[in-house]
């Protein structure tokens, strides 16, 4: 061994996290102790790696079944705003690992960057964010059946609190009704018809639409909450949209993240949706007060990412790839599957579970690895 | 294609690209071929500052609760 530095050599052959740790725990002691402390370290990791041909995966689905049965079945309330639901418990953990696509409550975690983290304008900021449509902006609509026209009102508070003129939702709705002409007059704006022609019903639905027009914030998010979290404040929203909110400058985009699996490996990556379908797992079972070893949840998580593309574990997903007749067959609709397999000739090679429990015959399981080293029978 | 910058977020991991030496060197200390690589898409916004091509291998520094550090490799590949 060499004398330079033992911790060096051991590089690779050791995670650095233990490598720390041993550093950390024999901060004066020679060269030799270290290099043989290490040697130790390095037998005991050795023999606290899973045993080869370990059936992991089966390990793992009842290591997270098993708490699983006591989690609870609900939706909880956030915060105390109604409108702002949180999906937890069991529901939201079948929603993670099927790698559904529409997940019952999206929600982004947006931090701001500093001065606004320190509460500076949240309420502006906020705001900013939120989908509003002209519904809020008008505090009033009349309609004038003498002359055909819409007045609206405009609720002067709250477009001072969102900082934009009137001239903006003037703007707003030229673009949006083509063809009618739009005039500011005082604190209203009178909306007339360009064509003759008009009948009051048509002036009804108008009136709806105005109400629904896109104003200003981001497409999707439908509430937005600001919370305080140790020292700075977050803006919790009900509905995501990461694309665009990366583009707001007071946003800390390092680190706003959403719960929608999918939305991240779109804008971030697969490697970030598999760091987010740990998280948002870990993120429920600590809720719930459990325990389960994050290895058996990254495991789940880079089997549902090695494709490159999120495959939920489901039959869809990852249990497709598995490409046994019998096993297909022993789900649902087995006629199916098996005329459709003589059809195309297919071979069974009873590689799998399921096939050689029909088969009565031993199960192949574990990692595979004896085949690596020699050819199995 | 435009050059995209590299990614700065919390949940993205460094990305960087093998040399061909690398790669085969990889292979090889695992006697594998490039199919038995988890694989990554060619339009995966993490890779696109590298400007990667199919059959290239990224390989991945995560962080790790358990390690410290650990590294992952996957195979370029069209969708």
């Amino acid at each position: 061994m060499m004398m330079t530095n033992p911790f060096d050599s051991y590089k690779g052959k050791i995670p650095v996290k233990i490598l720390e740790e041993v550093k950390e725990s024999l901060p004066k002691a020679s060269l030799k102790k270290i290099s043989d402390a290490l040697q130790t370290v390095y037998k005991e990791y050795q023999e606290a790696k899973i045993a080869p041909g370990e059936a992991v995966g089966i390990i793992a689905a009842e290591s997270i079944g098993e708490p699983g049965t006591q989690m609870t079945l609900n939706t909880f309330h956030f915060a105390g705003v109604s409108e702002l639901n949180v999906t937890v418990g069991l529901p939201r953990i079948i929603e993670i690992l099927d790698g559904r696509r529409d997940i019952k409550t999206p929600m982004m975690e947006i931090y701001l960057k500093k001065p606004w983290s320190q509460g500076k304008d949240i309420k502006k900021v906020a705001l900013q964010i939120k989908e509003t449509t002209l519904k809020e902006v008008i505090s009033e609509i009349l309609i004038n059946i003498a002359e055909f026209s819409i007045e609206l009102k405009l609720n002067k508070a709250y477009l001072k609190d969102v900082g934009v003129q009137q001239g903006t939702v003037v703007k707003i709705l030229e673009k949006s009704f083509k063809g009618y002409s739009v005039k500011l007059k005082e604190d209203s704006i009178i909306m007339k018809s360009r064509s003759k022609q008009e009948s009051l019903n048509e002036l009804y639905k108008i009136k709806e639409k105005i109400k629904d027009t896109y104003f200003k914030g981001v497409k999707g998010v439908s509430q937005v909450l600001p919370v305080k979290r140790s020292n700075e404040f977050v803006i919790i929203t009900a509905g995501t949209n990461l694309k665009e909110v990366f583009k707001l400058d007071f946003v800390d985009e390092a680190r706003t993240v959403s719960n929608d699996i999918y939305e991240i490996a779109e804008v971030l990556g697969i490697e970030a949706a598999r760091q987010a379908i740990i998280n948002e797992v870990n993120k429920v079972i600590d809720a719930q007060g459990l325990n389960v070893d994050k290895r058996h949840i990254m495991l789940v998580a880079d089997t549902m990412c090695s494709s490159g593309s999120i495959k939920g574990i489901t039959r869809y997903g990852v249990v497709r790839e598995k490409s046994s007749v019998l096993a297909r067959a022993s789900f649902e609709t087995p006629i199916k599957h098996i005329i459709g397999a003589s059809v195309t000739g297919e071979v069974d090679e009873l590689n799998s579970v399921i096939e050689n429990v029909m088969l009565n015959q031993p199960v192949p399981i574990g990692t595979g690895l004896p085949g690596l080293v020699t050819k199995v029978k | 294609m435009v050059k995209k910058s590299k990614i700065n977020h919390i949940l993205v991991p460094e990305h960087k690209k093998l040399s061909d030496k690398a790669k085969k060197d990889l292979l090889d200390k695992y006697n594998i071929t490039l199919n038995e690589l988890p694989r990554i898409h060619l339009s995966d916004r993490a890779i696109s500052h590298l400007e990667p091509k199919v059959d290239d291998v990224i390989m991945i520094i995560r962080k790790s609760p358990t390690a410290g550090e650990s590294i992952f490799y996957r195979r370029v590949v069209n969708e």
